[in-house]
Formats: structure tokens, C-alpha cells, sequence
């Protein structure tokens, strides 16, 4: 697909947030911890809520997830997803104790419950752009 | 200093409600507002406070242009999306009981059919920032995604069922065609609901709130002149809003299955000297249907988890333990962003709510919710 078509919206990263855009278009999924008390935190944000500290040390999480919460959208609210439908998003636990949403791939629609386990995979959508999905893990 | 009946509401106004009004905002809006001034036996010249909607283009100052206000003492706004009308509430009790103003004006109107989805205005909110760089990206664009899994983890955990999310969708329905003032006019069978089509699992079609033009406005005044006024005066007794843990996004909230209107409950109860028994009639913010079984559980009408028995029991129709959404709420009436919920529960209180009328209704209650989980509610007598 060329940017020209790519209707999806895309993100667009804070100063907080680009270093995670940078990891995943490097195959890595990258997490801000406090570079003060240590807590790990999601989606990126300039400070720690516990300790307030602006000091970030990144640090590469597993990829391994269990499956929190989920949906299957049957409709497009965008065009660009028209041809993904129905696609299955679901809310995942990461292990460092933080959640993301990502698609679900490769999965039917009964296999999702609470507590499944997933693994990230990164998928390079736009020649710039990578971004993260998961799939289920053994 | 309590707010507790500091403060009525004196008068209530409506446009009509349609999917195309061929209006603008503004003039949906000083419609439904001289409506709501006039059922107060007010003159707009007396309107010294207005808290204009946030997601709208309309300001105070286009009420202090149109109406010739000459000294506009309060505006403010109350940004909590669709708990925005019932937390403005709390803001225009603050500002009477203060001394500030007398007659606050909390008008709302939208060309929220004719002018746009919902899934791409959300999109443009300075408040889905988070969610529009990390989920829209991925595929959780519109509210019926981004809600879906709060509803999903509460079936997993406590066993609701769409079925019992129907019997919402049904018994608004029912209300709606009583009320007779709301767009959808046909009957609603579970059946019907049940093979509605899938929007994002597990919310169907008919899960879903309608998209709609139209405006509706609501006058607040001190107690202490509310009743010299042309309507008998609904005294609110108890307010209060509540944030969720992780305000701008679910899926990061420690319990996915509370909204913050667990938080703004106990006050609002408190402050009214009443408790969940009490409410004869309730008017519970319904852009989706689980979002009013949650808030059934929040608010203690019963306990978290038992929502969905609750409901199916017929507990919430008329003749019911708890009727509510008797106008046929978002679902069924409009969607005007829950003012319609306040509008509605004025006039039972006032005995002017027609064929779906609540027999005796004393005592109400009436809630808002909206981006991503804010909560508000009201709790009101007759005066």
C-alpha cells in the first residue's frame, strides 16, 4: 500500500512518545520505567505518577501478554479497515504490568477468552510506520 | 456548605428532534434555551449565568448577543462529554449558592446526524489524544470499540448477557412510543435486537445510541426565587462528577468494569440524605446500553455484577422496582448528550411526563456519563 492510499489514521508521535514509535519500527517494543523509583508506565507520558519524576529510562519488554479484554469489530468506522473486517481487537496484560490494544492476527473469533496467552509481533503498515499486533503464543 | 437544594431547576425546553433540522448549532440552541426560559416565566434579559456545552461551537457569548444580556455575571464549562449537561449542574449550584448569578442557562443542541459520524468527530477531541495516538491507529476508532471491552470483561466475569443488554434497548424502546416526542417510533422485540447486526462485539445496532439533530436547554435559579416562578420548582437535592482511574483511556483503567460514577455516587447520595431505595423514577445516561447496566451497578440500585439479572427481572419498566429512561433516552428518543435525561426527569417530577408518566414520582435521579468514563448525577425532588 503507498502512503497515498493509507487511510488509517496514523499517530502522531509526542516528544514522550517517539522513541516508542522509533523501537517498534525497530522490531522492539520499547516501555518508559522511571528513571527514579523504577515504575514502569503506558501509554508513554512525561512523569512518573508516583514519584513525579521526569527521568525515563527505556527498557524492552518481553512481548508476552495475556488477553485482558477484547472486541470484534464487524464495522468500518474508517474506510481504511473496510477490508480488515471483522477484525478482533483485543486488551492485553503485558508482563511488565502495563496494557496496550492491538489487533489480534491469525486467531478465530473462538479462540479469544480471558486470560489467553499472546505474544507482540510489529507490523510494518506504511514505509515509516510499524505498528504493533500480537498473535496467540504457545 | 452544602449545595443541597440550594438551587431548582425552573424551567426545561426542547426543539424538535430529527436526523436533518436544516438549522445551525446556534439557533438549535437559543431555540431550546427561549423554550426553557419561557417555561420558567423567565425573560432571557434575566439569564445571568450560561455554562454553553465544550464539544460545541456555541459560546456565552452568542446568548449575551442574541438575548441582549446586559451583565452576564457567570460561564463557565463543565468538559466531561456526555456528562457534561448533569456536572454543569453542580457548576450552576456552585455559582448560585455563591452569590455569583441567579438564573443559569445549560442549553446543548447538535447537528449530530446531519453534520458528521460520531466515529470521525472523536477523532478531532483534544481529550481522545491518547486514544487517537495509540488505538485509533490500530483499529479502536469509535466509542462502540472503544466501550466494547468493558462490556465484554463484565460478561466474562458475571455472566451478562446480550440478552439482558436487549431488554435496555426494549424497554426504552417501549418508553420512547409512549412518550411519543422521539424519533424512533416502531416497536422493539428482543428478537429484533438479537439479530440486529454486529457493530463491535458484543454491542449490536440496537446496543447503540442514535445519531441526532436537534437542541434541548435547562434553567437553574436559587432556591430563594424558584418558587415565585411560572413552574412549580425541582429542588436538586444532591450532585456530584466523578473520573474514572485512567480517565482518557480504558484499557489502562485497574477495574474496567467501574465508571466514575461509582465515584460521584456516594456524595450525590449523601448530600441528598437518600438512598438508592428512595429514587422513584431515574434517568440513566444510555449512549450504549451497558454503559446503563454499569452505571445501575455504580450507583448501588444493585450490586456490581448483578446488573443483567436486575434488568431482565423488568425492574426498569414502567410499573417497575426502578422505571427509567421513561422518555426512551439515547437509544430511543435522541441523542442530545443526556440534557433530554434532565429534561425528562423535571417533568415527571412535575407530574408532566404524559402517558409514560411514573405514578407518585417524588423523588429522581439522573445521570451523565461520557469520555471514556466520566460520570455525573443529579438527584431531585418535587418542589
Amino acid at each position: 500500500m503507498t502512503a497515498e492510499t493509507y487511510l488509517k489514521p496514523v499517530p502522531e508521535p509526542t516528544h514522550e512518545s517517539k522513541p516508542y514509535w522509533d523501537g517498534l519500527r525497530n522490531g522492539r517494543l520499547l516501555l518508559q520505567k522511571c528513571g527514579q523509583c523504577g515504575k514502569i508506565r503506558h501509554y508513554p507520558r512525561p512523569i512518573c505518577d508516583v514519584c513525579y519524576s521526569f527521568e525515563v529510562n527505556w527498557t524492552e519488554a518481553s512481548g508476552r501478554a495475556t488477553v485482558h479484554s477484547w472486541t470484534i469489530t464487524h464495522h468500518a468506522f474508517n474506510p481504511g479497515f473496510k477490508l480488515d473486517l471483522p477484525y478482533i481487537l483485543v486488551t492485553i496484560d503485558l508482563d511488565e504490568g502495563v496494557r496496550m490494544q492491538v489487533p489480534l492476527r491469525g486467531a478465530r473469533e473462538t479462540d479469544v477468552k480471558l486470560g489467553l496467552p499472546v505474544r507482540i509481533i510489529f507490523e510494518q503498515v506504511k514505509p515509516d510506520l510499524v505498528t504493533p499486533a500480537c498473535v496467540t503464543a504457545s | 456548605m452544602s449545595l443541597k437544594e440550594k438551587a431548582a431547576i425552573t424551567g426545561v425546553g426542547e426543539t424538535e428532534y430529527t436526523r436533518m433540522s436544516g438549522k445551525s448549532i446556534l439557533a438549535l440552541q437559543l431555540e431550546a434555551s427561549l423554550n426553557a426560559i419561557a417555561d420558567a416565566g423567565l425573560s432571557p434579559k434575566e439569564i445571568d449565568g450560561i455554562i454553553p456545552y465544550s464539544n460545541s461551537p456555541v459560546v456565552a457569548e452568542d446568548f449575551v448577543t442574541n438575548f441582549g444580556i446586559s451583565d452576564l455575571r457567570f460561564s463557565a464549562t463543565a468538559p466531561l462529554g456526555g456528562a457534561s449537561c448533569v456536572a454543569a449542574i453542580q457548576c450552576a449550584l456552585l455559582a448560585i449558592s455563591g452569590g455569583v448569578c441567579s438564573n443559569v442557562l445549560i442549553p446543548i443542541g447538535r447537528n449530530g446526524s446531519s453534520a458528521g459520524r460520531i466515529g470521525t468527530r472523536v477523532q478531532q477531541m483534544p481529550q481522545f489524544k491518547v486514544v487517537g495516538e495509540h488505538e485509533m491507529p490500530v483499529g479502536a476508532i469509535a466509542p462502540a470499540q472503544l466501550y466494547a471491552p468493558m462490556a465484554r470483561r463484565h460478561m466474562e466475569l458475571f455472566g451478562t448477557t446480550s440478552s439482558q443488554l436487549g431488554e435496555i434497548a426494549v424497554s426504552t424502546r417501549h418508553n420512547a412510543i409512549l412518550n411519543g416526542y422521539g424519533m424512533m417510533t416502531k416497536p422493539l422485540t428482543l428478537e429484533d435486537h438479537q439479530t440486529s447486526r454486529m457493530i463491535s462485539d458484543p454491542l449490536r445496532l440496537y446496543d447503540c445510541s442514535l445519531e441526532s439533530d436537534g437542541g434541548a436547554a435547562i434553567v437553574v435559579s436559587g432556591a430563594d426565587r424558584a418558587n415565585d416562578l411560572r413552574k412549580p420548582p425541582v429542588y436538586v437535592m444532591g450532585v456530584a462528577e466523578g473520573h474514572p482511574d485512567s480517565p482518557s483511556v480504558i484499557t489502562q483503567r485497574p477495574d474496567m468494569t467501574r465508571l466514575g460514577i461509582a465515584k460521584a455516587a456516594p456524595k450525590a447520595f449523601a448530600m441528598a440524605s437518600v438512598s438508592p431505595g428512595d429514587i422513584d423514577v431515574a434517568e440513566i445516561y444510555d449512549c450504549f446500553t451497558y454503559i446503563v447496566l454499569c452505571q445501575l451497578e455504580d450507583l448501588g440500585f444493585c450490586r456490581k455484577g448483578e446488573g443483567g439479572p436486575f434488568v431482565a427481572s423488568g425492574a426498569i419498566r414502567l410499573g417497575g422496582k426502578l422505571p427509567i429512561n421513561t422518555h426512551g433516552g439515547l437509544l430511543s428518543q435522541a441523542h442530545m448528550v443526556g440534557m433530554n435525561h434532565i429534561v425528562e426527569l423535571v417533568r415527571q417530577l412535575r407530574g408532566e411526563a404524559g402517558k409514560a408518566q411514573v405514578r407518585g414520582a417524588e423523588i429522581g435521579l439522573v445521570t451523565g456519563y461520557g469520555d471514556m468514563g466520566d460520570g455525573s448525577v443529579a438527584i431531585m425532588r418535587r418542589g
